[in-house]
């Protein structure tokens, strides 16, 4: 009981919350930004594996951390369009057309970096982001400590959850994106162009998977490997239902799910006897009861994986 | 620019588009082969070279083949009811699992081969139906979206296989390895060709193929699978049972992919580790698109994948190009496949 109350009160763990979940901030509120819109963008896990690997291969050829982060948002953008013009102007199937970019992105993240680094046994590592101390506020016993002493990437998902709450609920553009996912013939009576808008939401989201992806090989760790991204981006699918599509509770979800996952690294330490996989099973088995608790009390967007043809009903 | 739907796609024109599709992918994976300094011409006369060129290099292209036609069955069968069954990969390996616990009952080993086989199969497909069933059931129950569960699924069967072949059927000979106590001989399937990996499990999932298509196309459930799948509330309206039809449906698709994994391990490996399956349960969700979930056109999509993966690894060897180049072009097949597809269904006006 005594070594709970410990890992409980340590800042290491409740730093290690913070770190966890800002690839799954991003991620989610790519995911939102996407489901918000009407389409739902299965390409999640196969363009965090793209960011990641453009992120590390940026600065490994000589870019700086920055760089690296805009160039897979870029790259994230990008397979982004691809959905986009496949889903929305063609209307494909947004299931199959999701996992065929999760499946080109990461094989072809793979094929880059193995042009890249073609024979190395390990990994060739960067110099990944720093933590960065906020005078003042990092010197808050506990509270700060833990807040305010991440990497830049974190202090900018967190940031991006405020804006992208205050984009959807307080602005003219935020409005017409809501809309277009509830019911894009409404839009398109009001003078809104629902295809525009969806594949501008989808670029967008697109990138802000990719940033997730990087934040990986730029802050949590430091090289690429293949698998890296081991279902995140499916988690942040569920966390999105979880979230009931509004952001703010997105980040809740995301560091409940961080906490958990923390929590379960620690207690692989202390506790004998069980085996370790019964605790890495445990993001995934969270996150499918999170879809059962929530599934029929979320509220869908009404158009989610309806494409949207002028004149056609 | 807009689209208008054709009112009968033509069978010429639906027939071509796998093949527009592939060539649209080697064209695209030709840039990048390009890019990496070699001839694309000269990497796809060595593919080809590598899998079909020798008795060594086509006994491997269909050994390949044999898990992959099974978990495309597994995909086709799905997504034709609209079940989307993306857990093939989980199935797979609780397929695998099931044969090499199965292995270890006494009772089992001990029967005469064709009884063993038979036994072990059947425990195969079960398991796969199982894992399956779980995210249908909460589907049906909780309305929880198949998708996500399914994909999550596949991670928690990994684990659970790693668990398993760490703890209670670890193989102590095995020098420390994690990896299963191997099947016994009796359960072993018999080699079609001496001296090659080629086993009778190509003779199944050809069999499986050809009756699934007969599920399909002449019994009542395959066309009240269709139905659900066209649209759930014509079809329930017309007395369609959509929850029994889902259940079905499920049995057959997580069969599908049990018996993959199950055959894998009778098969190739004779017993199971974590690196078991090169994504075989995806690479089946790609192989079913591009046979259009057409039972029979698996055999032909999974035996193109095959040659392309086959063929890939001896072309690396002798090029220097990464061998993932290989899932880079099937997967760009099955984005080009659902344009193609579009393309059969609408003509584009100005």
């Amino acid at each position: 009981m005594s070594t709970l109350l410990d890992i409980l009160s340590s800042i290491g763990m409740w730093e290690a919350v913070l770190r966890i979940a800002t690839p799954l901030i991003f991620g989610t509120l790519g995911v939102l930004l996407c489901e918000r819109v009407g389409v739902l963008n299965l390409g999640i896990e196969g363009i965090m594996t793209f960011g990641a690997m453009v992120g590390w291969l940026t600065v490994y050829s000589g870019g700086d951390l920055w760089t690296g982060m805009l160039a897979a948002a870029a790259a994230g953008a990008l397979f982004g369009l691809l959905h986009a013009l496949m889903t929305v102007p063609l209307g494909l199937s947004q299931h199959v057309t999701g996992l065929g970019i999760t499946l080109f992105a990461s094989s072809l993240s793979y094929y880059i970096f193995r042009l890249a680094v073609p024979t190395a046994s390990s990994p060739p590592t960067v110099e990944p982001f720093r933590p960065i101390e906020i005078p003042g506020l990092s010197d808050i016993p506990f509270v700060g400590q833990v807040l305010f002493s991440q990497t830049p990437p974190t202090y900018l998902a967190l940031a991006l959850v405020v804006l992208l709450a205050w984009g959807l609920y307080r602005t003219p553009l935020g409005l017409a994106l809501r809309m277009t996912g509830e019911n894009p013939h409404a839009a398109d009576a009001q003078g809104i162009d629902p295809i525009l808008l969806r594949i501008g939401a989808i670029m967008g989201g697109s990138a802000l998977m990719a940033m997730g992806g990087a934040f990986l090989t730029l802050a949590a760790f430091n090289s690429f490997f293949p698998t890296m991204v081991q279902g995140r981006g499916w988690i942040c699918v569920a966390l999105v239902v979880f979230a009931s599509w509004k952001p703010a509770r997105a980040l809740l979800g995301a560091l409940l799910f961080a906490f958990f996952d923390a929590f379960q690294l620690r207690l692989q330490t202390v506790v004998d006897g069980v085996p370790y996989q019964l605790f890495l099973m445990l993001p995934y088995l969270l996150s499918i009861l999170a879809l059962i608790l929530m599934a029929r009390r979320a509220r869908v967007p009404q158009a989610l994986m309806q494409p949207y043809r002028r004149g056609e009903r | 620019m807009r689209f208008e739907r054709r009112d009968h796609p033509s069978r010429g024109l639906t027939l071509a588009a796998p093949l527009v599709a592939i060539l649209a992918a080697l064209l695209g994976a030709g840039v990048l082969i390009a890019i990496a300094g070699a001839n694309p011409l000269e990497a796809y006369r060595l593919i080809l070279k590598g899998a079909l060129g020798s008795r060594l290099g086509f006994s491997e292209m269909l050994t390949r083949a044999t898990p992959l036609i099974l978990t495309g069955l597994a995909a086709a069968v799905a997504f034709r009811a609209r079940l989307w069954n993306i857990g093939g990969e989980g199935q797979f390996y609780m397929g695998a699992l099931a044969v090499a616990a199965f292995g270890m009952i006494p009772a089992i080993a001990a029967l005469p081969a064709p009884l063993a086989i038979l036994f072990c199969l059947i425990a195969g497909a079960v398991a796969g139906m199982v894992l399956l069933l779980l995210p249908l059931g909460l589907r049906l129950k909780f309305g929880v979206d198949e998708v996500v569960t399914t994909l999550l699924l596949n991670f928690v069967a990994v684990l659970f296989v790693s668990l398993m072949i760490e703890g209670p059927m670890k193989d102590p000979l095995a020098f420390g390895w994690p990896q299963s106590v191997p099947v016994p001989d009796s359960a072993l399937l018999p080699k079609l060709l001496e001296r090659t990996r080629l086993h009778a499990g190509l003779v199944i999932a050809v069999v499986m193929a050809v009756t699934v298509w007969w599920i399909q196309s002449r019994t009542v459930f395959g066309m009240r699978a269709r139905a659900a799948g066209l649209n759930p509330r014509a079809a329930s309206f017309a007395g369609v049972p959509l929850g029994r039809t889902l259940i079905m449906v499920a049995c057959l698709s997580g069969g599908m992919a049990g018996l993959a994994g199950a055959i894998e391990v009778m098969g190739v490996k004779g017993y199971v580790s974590t690196d078991l399956s090169p994504n075989y349960g995806y690479s089946g969700i790609i192989i079913a698109m591009l046979a259009n979930l057409s039972a029979l056109g698996v055999i032909a999509a999974a035996l193109f994948s095959a040659v392309m993966f086959v063929g890939a690894d001896s072309m690396s060897r002798a090029l220097g190009i990464p061998s993932y180049i290989a899932d880079v072009t099937v997967a760009l097949s099955l984005l080009t496949m659902l344009v193609a597809i579009f393309l059969t269904q609408y003509r584009i006006r100005k």
